[in-house]
């Protein structure tokens, strides 16, 4: 049954493995229906681990990640996605021996209530002149991004997790694509993101929590933002 | 009579026809092998026994059963790939996160083990495979004699080799597999069960070769020792070609039969070593293979 009193995502006590490497030591988090919520924290500081441990493609995982109230921690990675989660990854995971057109109908509609291809083109113009292109990974690292977000859009995810998606961007480009994180809120997507650029992350997002050592070691809402602009330089190390 | 270069050309037209049809087991082979070594990162050493074993399905089941020919043409290849699942979900599915050599080595090994089993059961002088009667019988195209099987088995495997590289590279299907064979992680993380699709891909690879036994049953003798005797002009051919590469695999199959055919008239003493002599040349200048990308 549904629990539409709780959080879309409850992570509680989440543990994750690399082989013998311990990488996860209990996270917790809450998503809620409808919010954008930034993991921050330093390089290796597990955010990218949480994700991928959320999805299931870590080496070993435990704890609890309850989606929709549904348990998904003993879950495969596929009946991950089937539930409504869908990934954007870092390395953005454009295949090269697919055309632009195939990487963009690649994921399966897993519900309905999914964006449309002309709903995604709306979002990024610049996807529909370069449809014809004969491989995926011949498009600009923007156009790329812009494909590895817009692929996930189609198949009717509730939640989005989008791992650094303005990494190695032009400004212009992560304007864009702050305006379409902007355009995916209003129209319902719940989205976790993993940031380095808080001043990016603060355009777009609802709450934060920061992550150290494979914990997450405090939160705030963004109105609290500039209270706590101190504390998350130290965080940071900016 | 008519001569081209001094030959006969009866004869250059009866061994080009030779050559088309090594080219068609070459190319029906060495695309099983690519689709499965895509998929799988498996080197499927066993891919001449379950020829064989398509050739020995087919022959049994007209003793046994009576079953003729064209049902046998989507029987064995059934047969033999749903054993093909079996091998994969018993035995290779372990094999994927380790070193090529260790699949290489199991599938060898089962390779002698199906070989040794049929020589056990059948003896290793050749079983004859009667022809349909449908396909008895040949055109003179007035240069030379065209038998209706051999035509058949050409047209036939042109056709199976143009339709499974049209599933991968122009369908749905095919992006999913295209896409799991650069990062099966990712296309598993966005619903597509994975560990099926592999295992259907090798079952797959597994009745391609079972599909060319039958095939290849009226023309050769059934006999255990069939498979391995092609299988490593088969593997030359995939050498050439680039390991993994679809389209590759179908045109140096072809290409590469009818390149034996020839030399059978022009210089016979090569045409056992020719391919070889093609692959050791290829290695050098282009290791990846003629159409295979550079890993």
């Amino acid at each position: 049954m549904l629990d539409r009193t709780g959080p879309l995502l409850a992570v509680k006590d989440l543990q994750a493995w690399y082989g013998e490497s311990h990488i996860l030591h209990g996270v917790s988090f809450d998503v809620r229906e409808g919010e954008v919520v930034t993991l921050l924290g330093r390089n290796g500081a597990g955010k990218t681990t949480t994700m991928k441990s959320i999805m299931g493609i870590v080496g070993q995982r435990a704890g609890s990640v309850r989606f929709e109230g549904q348990e998904l921690i003993g879950k495969q990675s596929n009946q991950i996605a089937r539930a409504g989660i869908a990934l954007c990854p870092e390395e953005r995971g454009i295949f090269a021996s697919l055309s632009v057109e195939e990487n963009l109908t690649l994921p399966p509609v897993v519900r309905p209530g999914g964006l449309t291809i002309d709903q995604i083109f709306e979002l990024f113009p610049n996807l529909k002149e370069r449809l014809g292109s004969s491989q995926g990974t011949k498009l600009s690292g923007g156009e790329q991004q812009m494909l590895a977000i817009g692929r996930i859009l189609r198949t009717g995810a509730r939640l989005l997790l989008l791992d650094e998606p303005t990494e190695g961007l032009a400004p212009v480009i992560i304007q864009q694509i702050g305006k379409t994180i902007r355009a995916l809120k209003q129209q319902g997507f719940t989205i976790l993101l993993v940031e380095q650029n808080f001043r990016f992350a603060s355009t777009v997002a609802d709450r934060y929590y920061v992550m150290e050592h494979g914990r997450v070691i405090d939160q705030f809402a963004n109105a609290e933002l500039d209270a706590n602009i101190d504390k998350l330089h130290e965080y940071l190390g900016v | 009579m008519i001569t081209i270069f001094g030959i006969p050309s009866a004869a250059l037209f009866g061994q080009l026809l030779i050559g088309l049809i090594n080219g068609s087991f070459y190319a029906l082979l060495s695309l099983g092998l690519a689709v499965i070594f895509g998929m799988l990162n498996i080197i499927n050493f066993a891919h001449g026994a379950q020829y064989m074993l398509g050739a020995v399905a087919a022959f049994l089941l007209l003793q046994w059963t009576g079953i003729g020919y064209w049902p046998a043409l989507v029987v064995a290849p059934l047969v033999v790939g749903a054993f093909g699942i079996v091998i994969e979900r018993t035995l290779l599915q372990w094999l994927y996160k380790l070193d090529h050599l260790y699949g290489l080595l199991l599938t060898f090994g089962l390779a002698l083990i199906i070989e040794g089993l049929g020589r056990n059961y059948l003896g290793s002088a050749g079983l004859p495979y009667t022809l349909p009667d449908s396909l008895r019988g040949g055109q003179n195209l007035g240069f030379m004699f065209l038998p209706n099987y051999r035509a058949w088995v050409i047209v036939a495997s042109a056709v199976i080799c143009f339709g499974t590289w049209f599933a991968i590279e122009r369908t749905r299907l095919g992006a999913y597999l295209r896409a799991a064979t650069e990062n099966p992680t990712l296309v598993r993380a966005f619903g597509i069960n994975v560990p099926v699709m592999i295992t259907l891909t090798y079952g797959f690879g597994v009745a391609l070769a079972a599909f060319a036994g039958v095939m290849a049953a009226p023309i050769y003798n059934v006999s255990p020792q069939m498979g391995s005797e092609l299988i490593i002009v088969v593997f030359a051919v995939v050498v050439i070609g680039g390991m993994g590469s679809i389209l590759g695999a179908i045109l140096t199959g072809f290409g590469l039969g009818i390149i034996e055919g020839l030399t059978k008239v022009f210089y016979p003493e090569a045409s056992n070593t020719v391919i070889f002599v093609i692959m050791a040349i290829v290695l050098l200048v282009r290791p990846a293979g003629l159409f295979g990308r550079r890993a």
